[in-house]
């Protein structure tokens, strides 16, 4: 049953700030502990199976779904979340100029998923972009516009625009 | 150039331009708040215990256990509904728990709260319930049969609606049948049901703050079911992750409200994907003959056909669903002779209800399926045979309502025509994910057939049948700001972000502020329908226009000038007697205005016995073209390109329309080729998206769009809603492309008449091609 014991506590990184977590089951996902025990709602969960990828985070700048990993078990990590983006970077600027946002539900995933592509493949081909986020659902654009979203971004970074 | 182009011609936001959604910058940086982040202080959590039976009688509930559970706060069953016992949109025949008989796998039959979700997941199996099993009724087409046993008090038949139009006896010189099978889609919306209940502190009323398309309707039904006036019950639209359909029934609203008011603390329940799955009313799955008579050079004469639509095992909207397919049986083509027999039935199915298209999916997949037949019957070639029967603005449709909407369907088949095709690339070396396996890698270059095909479709817009339709809103004047309220539920169409836009155009006043959405103002009817640019953009137009009218008149009074000379120009008003120009800003300085306004579109009427009557308010059109790749050894398809032409009277915001369009497209893909509820003996086999298939970014291809703007006489600013025909024609384009692949095995290879098509589909239609 609940266990509020101190002894069950663990502490996360996330986006730089350390948070203490005391009240959670041990079975929680990364997930549950940033919306439900932290407030940190950024991350959304639309299939807790890691299909959809609503709930991308990085993990050690590693792209994840915070739904399969166990929040007890990434103590040693650094957790950002699309919280700690800051709001305007270039990628979630591109995301609202090229129409990427419908209902937005999908879009922190996206953003996160798009985020560490073009970390790691800074320009990318068509199929690159379509692989890349291939593990993000949006039931709303189709796509289009969020290709077109992370085309920006690259022109723009080419360009040297910030 | 018109009065309204040199208006949009200088105001920054205004009509015509790809303005930015409002809410996307918090979109983006996660700070907004879809209905499942909300949180209240002391919030309980809030569950629902489901029937594990698709038809039993519910023999004793016992609670007892679970409700001595540490942590649990209540648990309520149908005894505890102080009001009116069942819900539903178009016939309230669905209990808010079941209490003596439940009628599908997934309904609900208790419900309970408690300090937090795993506490209310082991109450739920605490909950001690005797069944007796009954026999389901699982066969919709023995559903039609009135010696089945009735599985309701007032029988299995929803509604039967036929369309009987000229002479029916006649036959064509060309005869083409076959039967069509489409399978249950989902939604699929991404954002889960949700909602957050806070009852009143005296206990007497609820606010709830819900995901939902139809914040009033859904107000009228939860306060019946709680037996309070409505002035007691507040909805504040929770924001929403799609929609799509989906949200138009009561899924959780009033077992949330109920709880919260049970326990004096606020309550959120939030579904999970599995649970959404049972939640949500979903497309009808279809079964649809049609017969197409022509003469010989292709031209209509007569067009038969049979619809069963099971409904599941509540009504929810399936008489208005079931009248649209019989409606749109011809499609954008002229037709003068018809016989349509229509019926929706109650199974021990999941419900059905909306789902963008709303039965003129179903029609459309059949008839343009049959067009195809004709061409092929006739020797023409499909945009041949479609442009010989292209219905035009005036046409007589097999209802006998005149087509009375700008109706360029000519202009359609053109568009598509002209379109490029894409460059065939799969010879030599080929990326896996231009090839139909995939990343899979499993596809040889050598398996691979190319196809076109066609697809068109005409749709209703707004509601039929004599429904009041209107939209409200209300504009406000204040320090040169322009205040809207209205109740017109935003589910990421964008809604919110055309508002301002028709309110600058209308007023030449550059800022404009939203007021949250809720209750708080008069109905502004579905966000469904294609209809809110129509009527909530009606309705903001109107109000926009009233404040406007009192400024003119204000100025008229204080300057002598006529009002009838006074237009807005952009950001200023202009005496067009004088030529005398003032900005805006300082016209209304010190003017304080707030008016509201009912718009609503012309009377419709129901439909007579024989399906006689203009029952729908207007139309709109669209085409696709789709070119496929096709591994014939696997049965794997992949859409290499959609190009399409869509009639939209006016695009008031390019980008949202683009934003429409592709995303319908992606929905009819997925009904084309991947997206199917399956359910054995009433379960669902594929409750998730790991077995639940909807498009990723992978299986969408580029998109190639041309929009048709000849602004509708009767429609507000000229526009028409865009959202469902994008999702209508698309999948019989894919499935026609399909088949021409195929038909490079022979000219006989058989028909494809199902969606979504399975791989085994296809492969059996190439080994039937073989074997003869």
């Amino acid at each position: 049953m609940t266990s509020k014991s101190d002894e069950r506590h663990f502490e996360l990184s996330i986006n730089g700030n350390q948070y203490r977590v005391a009240d959670s089951y041990p079975g929680e996902s990364l997930l549950t502990v940033l919306r439900d025990r932290l407030g940190l709602t950024g991350a959304k969960g639309a299939c807790e199976e890691g299909e959809c990828g609503s709930c991308s985070v990085l993990l050690d700048g590693n792209l994840v779904c915070s739904c399969l990993v166990l929040a007890a078990s990434v103590t040693n990590c650094s957790v950002v979340t699309v919280e700690g983006l800051g709001g305007s970077t270039d990628v979630q600027t591109a995301f609202v100029e090229s129409g990427a946002i419908q209902c937005g539900f999908c879009s922190p995933g996206l953003i996160m998923a798009a985020t560490n592509l073009l970390e790691r493949t800074p320009e990318p081909t068509l199929d690159e972009i379509r692989e890349g986020l291939a593990g993000n659902l949006c039931r709303c654009t189709g796509y289009g516009r969020i290709i077109d979203a992370v085309q920006v971004v690259v022109r723009q970074r080419k360009n040297g625009k910030p | 150039m018109s009065d309204l182009d040199i208006r949009e011609a200088v105001i920054s936001g205004g009509l015509g331009q790809s303005s930015l959604r409002p809410d996307g910058v918090a979109k983006a940086e996660g700070s907004y708040e879809f209905s499942s982040d909300l949180s209240a202080d002391n919030m309980l959590i809030g569950k629902t215990l489901r029937s594990p039976h698709q038809h039993a009688r519910i023999v004793r509930i016992d609670t007892r256990v679970a409700s001595a559970m540490t942590g649990v706060h209540r648990i309520i069953t149908a005894e505890d509904v102080p009001g009116k016992a069942t819900y539903g949109l178009i016939a309230s025949d669905q209990p808010v728990f079941a209490s003596d008989v439940v009628r599908y796998i997934g309904e609900p039959v208790a419900a309970v709260v408690a300090d937090d979700e795993e506490i209310c997941s082991r109450a739920l199996e605490a909950i001690d319930i005797e069944y007796e099993v009954l026999t389901p009724l699982i066969d919709a087409r023995l559903a039609t049969d009135t010696n089945t046993p009735p599985i309701h008090p007032d029988g299995n038949i929803i509604r039967e609606q036929n369309v009987i139009c000229g002479d029916t006896t006649v036959v064509g010189d060309i005869v083409v049948e076959d039967h069509y099978t489409i399978g249950m889609q989902d939604q699929a919306f991404l954002g889960l049901e949700s909602a957050l209940a806070i009852p009143d502190a005296d206990g007497a009323g609820v606010e709830c703050h819900v995901a939902t398309q139809w914040l009033h309707e859904d107000l009228g039904q939860v306060a019946a079911c709680l037996n309070l006036p409505e002035s007691s019950v507040r909805l504040v639209l929770g924001g929403v992750g799609g929609a799509f359909g989906g949200r138009e029934d009561i899924s959780l609203q009033v077992h949330v409200c109920l709880l919260a008011l049970a326990t004096g603390r606020p309550v959120k329940m939030h579904y999970s994907r599995s649970e959404s799955f049972l939640g949500h009313v979903h497309r009808h799955p279809a079964q649809i003959w049609m017969r197409h008579h022509a003469t010989k050079d292709g031209k209509l004469v007569k067009v038969e056909a049979e619809f069963v639509f099971d409904g599941g095992a509540y009504a929810s909207t399936s008489s208005a669903v079931l009248v649209n397919a019989v409606t749109h049986v011809q499609g954008p083509y002229r037709c003068a002779n018809a016989e349509v027999r229509g019926v929706a039935v109650r199974t021990n199915n999941l419900p059905c209800g909306a789902m963008r298209g709303f039965g003129v999916v179903q029609a459309c997949f059949a008839h343009e399926r049959q067009m195809d037949l004709l061409a092929q019957a006739c020797g023409l070639d499909p945009i041949e045979i479609r442009r010989r029967n292209a219905m035009s603005t005036g046409d007589k449709l097999i209802t006998g309502q005149v087509v009375e909407s700008v109706a360029p369907v000519l202009q359609i088949l053109e568009g598509l025509e002209r379109m490029p095709f894409p460059e065939d690339d799969n010879s030599g070396e080929t990326h896996p994910y231009q090839m139909p396996g995939g990343a899979g890698n499993t596809t040889r270059a050598s398996d691979v057939r190319r196809g076109v095909g066609y697809g068109l479709a005409i749709k209703n817009l707004m509601y039929s049948e004599a429904f009041d339709d209107y939209s409200t809103a209300r504009c406000a004047l204040r320090d040169g700001v322009v205040t809207l309220k209205f109740a017109t539920a935003e589910v990421g169409q964008g809604f919110i972000t055309i508002a301002p836009q028709i309110a600058r155009t209308t007023l030449g006043l550059e800022n404009v502020v939203l007021e949250p959405i809720d209750t708080g103002v008069g109905s502004a009817g579905s966000t469904s329908a294609s209809r809110q640019t129509w009527m909530s953009g009606g309705a903001v137009e109107a109000a926009c226009l009233k404040v406007r009218q009192l400024i003119f008149e204000h100025v008229a009074a204080s300057t002598g000038s006529d009002p009838f000379a006074l237009v807005i120009e952009g950001d200023a008003m202009v005496d067009t007697a004088t030529g005398e120009r003032q900005l805006m800003s300082e016209v209304v300085r010190g003017l304080e205005f707030d008016e509201e306004v009912e718009f609503r579109h012309r009377p419709t009427v129901p439909l007579d016995e024989n399906g006689q009557g203009a029952c729908h308010t207007a139309f709109a059109f669209v085409g696709h073209r789709a070119v496929v790749d096709v591994d014939v050894e696997l049965g794997l398809v992949r859409v290499v390109e959609i190009s399409t032409v869509q009639d939209v009277g006016r695009a008031l915001n390019p980008l949202s329309v683009t934003g429409q369009i592709e995303g319908g497209i992606a929905q009819g893909l997925g009904l084309a080729l991947m997206e199917e509820i399956v359910q054995q003996d009433g379960r669902i086999m594929n409750p998730s998206f790991t077995d639940y298939l909807i498009p990723t970014i992978a299986d969408m291809p580029p998109v190639v769009a041309e929009l048709i703007e000849i602004p509708d006489p009767q429609a507000p600013m000229g526009a028409k809603g865009v959202g469902e025909p994008p999702t209508i024609s698309s999948t019989p384009a894919i499935i026609s492309a399909i088949q021409d692949a195929l038909s490079q095995f022979g000219a006989r290879s058989s028909h494809l008449t199902r969606v979504p098509i399975r791989p085994s589909d296809i492969t059996e239609a190439v080994n039937t091609t073989r074997r003869d």
